[in-house]
């Protein structure tokens, strides 16, 4: 696991509970995350998903473990670690190529202001803003659009590593699918590695190579990581019609639903909690026969 | 009138309120009586010397008429054009005004970034704010010993607070993830000032500068009459001793008119800071 891009090493964040006592959100947390790899976290609220992404974007300190990018360990925030937040954090009183370029100025601070400005529109259009929008004020934007910009702030910064919490979380269904695609589609361009998390299992499984389950907190740990055996390039109609999706679905709901809780509570005792990988493949060769119960097909193997 | 817009019909509704609100003035001030009506008695009893009353409002328009036609003329210590006069206040109230601004700003920074110094700092201030700033005057005078300068110290004094309390509350309410922004995109303490926190703060600013001005504004008046020499408080003053009510009343007006400029002036600054979420 030392070689992996990204490697999370026995993670552990305990908060005072407030009544003089202490609440182990998660500890010995262990997992690893490759480079190109778009992997999403699923778990349920409080699991401490956000205080994940929190240490990894370099807001939050963790109480032990380290976190380490390239073989570095990283502390801090950083330009090579961009953020894309559930509520946009677009800076209301600059317009919506002006975020873009605030970003840019930042990792750039050598550019020519054309030069900002040209690759602010670029990554702009990538995401379908184009023409005299750009230059509204992130009030006069749709909650679709102002997380399109914020999605082309943080892509326009090529960081190492992008971080996105629950980035479609405040959208309705229609705009999140959409902007679903225009993620993938703007990420296949990048080969840029993603973490993101999310509520929602569909797309946890048309937007991932990999999806981390969490268990219920507190104790909280990543107890599976499931492969998403669909090929790419994979659209929102095509990917359920794959012999592979519901099989994944369902072991997911089933997860979330039932061993999330099963799991859930339990210290660690010292050991290092690394996740079991988890792939389910029906277009295998070995696995042909139809069973009716999806579950007993899975090969869990566990490293 | 249901072809007026809202603006127009209030406009129109203004004028109507300030043509009948004269009319009743002029009307309710009673007459000077004539000599000539007088008996002898009452002639030899002084009835005939003009009384001290409330000037009618066609006075006050012709003496308004008179001043502004010549602002700027300087006829002596006691004889200053209105413009002269407000010019003077108009420097006393910018002077203080900005010195003001140039601590209680960078101050109120501090203090909105810093919970350690907003504890250390909050009793000063609390203790300090609810002084009415003419209470400063004797100790002014004594330690500055010039009454210009007593009257910029007390301009001051009072404009610091509202500026300094509203710059700390803006700049500690500015929302976290705006600085989480600044913070992964690995913004240096000056930058993040100066493109995060300035700007979003900068409404809440300029509301503790707009109610700052206002106060200096009224403030210069009681100064000025206390310091004597020139400004508008001053020149209300000597007319009052002069018992001219009809210039009284006049300058009563410009103060006004002075005071809403500045406002409105503070207004547009608002509006150009102001965004919405």
């Amino acid at each position: 696991m030392s070689n992996t891009f990204l490697s999370i090493e026995r993670l552990t964040q305990i908060f005072p509970d407030g009544a003089g006592g202490t609440l182990t959100v998660f500890e010995n947390a262990s997992f690893g995350i490759e480079k190109g790899e778009f992997v999403c976290i699923l778990g349920h609220s409080g699991c401490g998903k956000s205080t994940i992404m929190n240490i990894l974007a370099g807001l939050a300190e963790p109480t032990s473990g380290v976190v380490k990018m390239d073989g570095f360990e990283v502390s801090g925030p950083s330009l090579d670690r961009g953020v894309v937040f559930q509520n946009y954090s677009l800076l209301p009183w600059l317009s919506a190529l002006k975020n873009v370029t605030f970003g840019i100025k930042a990792r750039h601070p050598d550019w020519s202001k054309d030069r900002v400005e040209a690759h602010a529109r670029e990554f702009l259009a990538k995401v379908g803003l184009e023409g005299e929008v750009v230059h509204r004020k992130p009030s006069q934007l749709s909650g679709g659009m102002r997380q399109r910009v914020s999605i082309a702030r943080a892509f326009a910064n090529e960081p190492k590593l992008l971080l996105l919490d629950e980035p479609f979380g405040a959208l309705d269904a229609l705009t999140r699918g959409t902007i679903q695609e225009e993620l993938l589609k703007i990420w296949r361009g990048t080969n840029q590695t993603v973490f993101m998390i999310t509520h929602d299992i569909d797309e946890a499984i048309l937007l991932s190579d990999r999806i981390l389950l969490m268990t219920n907190g507190p104790h909280a740990r990543v107890a599976e990581s499931v492969d998403i055996t669909i090929p790419r390039p994979r659209n929102r109609t095509e990917i359920v019609e794959h012999p592979n999706y519901y099989a994944i679905r369902n072991h997911l709901v089933h997860f979330l639903g039932e061993r999330s809780k099963a799991l859930a509570g339990k210290a660690s005792g010292g050991e290092t909690q690394s996740p079991a990988t988890v792939r389910i493949d029906r277009t295998a060769p070995s696995a042909t026969e139809e069973d009716a119960e999806g579950e007993r097909r899975l090969r869990a193997v566990n490293d | 009138m249901q072809s007026l817009s809202i603006n127009q019909r209030a406009a129109v509704l203004s004028v109507v309120m300030l043509v009948v609100g004269l009319l009743l003035w002029e009307v309710a001030i009673p007459q000077q009586q004539l000599a000539t009506e007088l008996t002898e008695y009452e002639l030899l009893a002084g009835g005939g010397a003009p009384r001290a009353a409330v000037p009618p409002p066609s006075d006050i328009l012709v003496r308004a008429w008179e001043e502004l036609s010549d602002p700027f003329y300087d006829a002596g210590p006691n004889d200053k054009g209105i413009g002269i006069q407000i010019g003077y206040s108009i420097y006393r109230v910018l002077t203080g005004y900005l010195l003001a601004a140039l601590i209680a700003i960078p101050l109120g920074f501090l203090i909105g970034m810093s919970p350690v110094a907003y504890k250390a700092l909050n009793p000063f201030i609390q203790v300090l704010r609810p002084i009415s700033p003419l209470a400063w005057m004797p100790l002014a005078l004594f330690i500055i010993q010039d009454s210009e300068a007593s009257a910029i110290f007390v301009i001051f004094i009072c404009s610091i607070w509202p500026m300094l309390i509203n710059t700390a509350f803006g700049v500690a309410g500015v929302r976290r993830d705006w600085v989480n922004v600044a913070r992964t995109h690995e913004l240096g303490a000056l930058r993040t000032a100066f493109q995060v926190i300035l700007p979003a703060a900068a409404p809440t600013i300029v509301t503790g500068m707009r109610i700052s001005i206002g106060i200096a504004w009224l403030v210069i008046v009681a100064a000025e009459m206390l310091v004597g020499g020139t400004g508008i408080g001053y020149f209300v003053w000597n007319e009052w001793n002069n018992l001219d009510l009809t210039s009284v009343i006049f300058s009563i007006l410009m103060i006004g008119v002075v005071g809403m400029l500045l406002d409105a002036a503070f207004g547009a600054l608002q509006r150009f800071v102001a965004y919405a979420e």
